[in-house]
């Protein structure tokens, strides 16, 4: 499995979301299923995938799917 | 047939903070009895060092202790002191969150840089370490997070309107967390001493201490030994099915 189905099996994982629905600008709260739960219930996936652990800043400024992959590139991921 | 002992910690990460004296080095070294890997936190290397010794040349065969430098109000130091547990343990099963100050003033003198120095190690470096040892816990399937108040947060004192305050706020960030880190099989709970023998009442003026001493039901005052115990209760097996809680340890103390 390459990084970018890792980080799609993440958000449908956390969000119970359908694998296309993981497009580059699907944001937090622009769908019911983003919740501050689902949210943190994504945290734990990606660090749990990804291998990472992220801060709080982070975490909140991870507003879109692109934000999510972008700082998982700043902890060295590529995609 | 050997029975399982309920309170082994074998195989758990532990972390402890303000573990340069009291009741964080003594529970400390009794996770460390029972098995587990500790990580003992503080400001004072010195000391952290020389607590790690100690606990070290009294526990054969088990994990070394370890330290980690921080000061926990700072949420930037926090912040850091995670991540290194990340990269050196991978995972975090307890976390005692226990350093706290003691700073008592009546209050037409408590003056606003006591309130935020008490606030900002008992309550909000509490809050940062919870923030990022429940994240730790999560990956992982969960952990036990125990959080120090003290019996001045329930009952209220006078001379302690900031140091209650910023103990009482532990209980309702223990109560609010236990039900918010339930779903990734996080428990939270808290202990509240009464009148301990640690570093921070040995400076009690006789009568004031002669005083306290008299409203304790058991007759003695507490030793750091005694809040471990809960400490160790709470860390292990035996309170799977305990989340919310606080355990008062105080001898029956009445203020």
């Amino acid at each position: 499995m390459n990084n970018h189905e890792k980080l799609v099996n993440c958000f449908t994982g956390a969000l119970g979301i359908p694998s296309n629905l993981v497009i580059d600008t699907l944001g937090y709260n622009n769908i019911a299923q983003w919740d501050s739960v689902a949210h943190m219930a994504l945290v734990t996936e990606l660090e749990s995938a990804f291998d990472v652990m992220l801060d709080t800043d982070e975490i909140l400024a991870m507003s879109t799917v692109l934000d999510t992959r972008e700082i998982l590139v700043k902890h060295g991921i590529t995609f | 047939m050997k029975a399982r002992n309920p309170l082994d910690l074998t195989g758990k990460i532990c972390l402890v903070t303000g573990a340069t004296r009291g009741i964080g080095f003594a529970s400390s070294r009794l996770f460390a009895e029972q098995g587990a890997q500790v990580i003992l936190v503080g400001r004072d290397v010195g000391k952290l060092e020389r607590n790690v010794d100690d606990i070290n040349r009294a526990i054969e065969g088990g994990p070394l202790a370890s330290s980690l430098v921080c000061d926990i109000a700072d949420d930037a130091a926090v912040k850091v002191l995670f991540q290194t547990v990340f990269k050196e343990y991978k995972k975090l099963d307890v976390l005692l969150a226990n350093a706290g100050v003691l700073e008592d003033a009546l209050l037409g003198m408590v003056t606003r840089s006591q309130i935020e120095r008490v606030f900002a190690i008992n309550t909000f470096g509490l809050l940062y370490c919870a923030q990022y040892a429940s994240r730790l816990m999560a990956r992982t399937g969960g952990g036990s997070i125990i959080n120090v108040s003290s019996i001045i947060g329930s009952n209220g004192n006078v001379g302690q309107s900031v140091y209650g305050g910023s103990k009482a706020a532990v209980l309702g960030i223990t109560k609010s967390l236990a039900k918010e880190l339930a779903s990734s099989k996080i428990r939270v709970n808290a202990i509240a001493p009464g009148f301990i023998d640690t570093a921070m009442t040995q400076n009690l003026p006789q009568e004031k201490y002669v005083e306290r001493l008299k409203s304790i039901a058991l007759g003695r005052i507490g030793a750091s030994d005694d809040v471990a115990h809960a400490a160790l209760f709470l860390a292990s097996d035996l309170s799977t099915y305990i989340t919310g809680q606080c355990i008062g340890v105080d001898g029956g103390m009445l203020i």
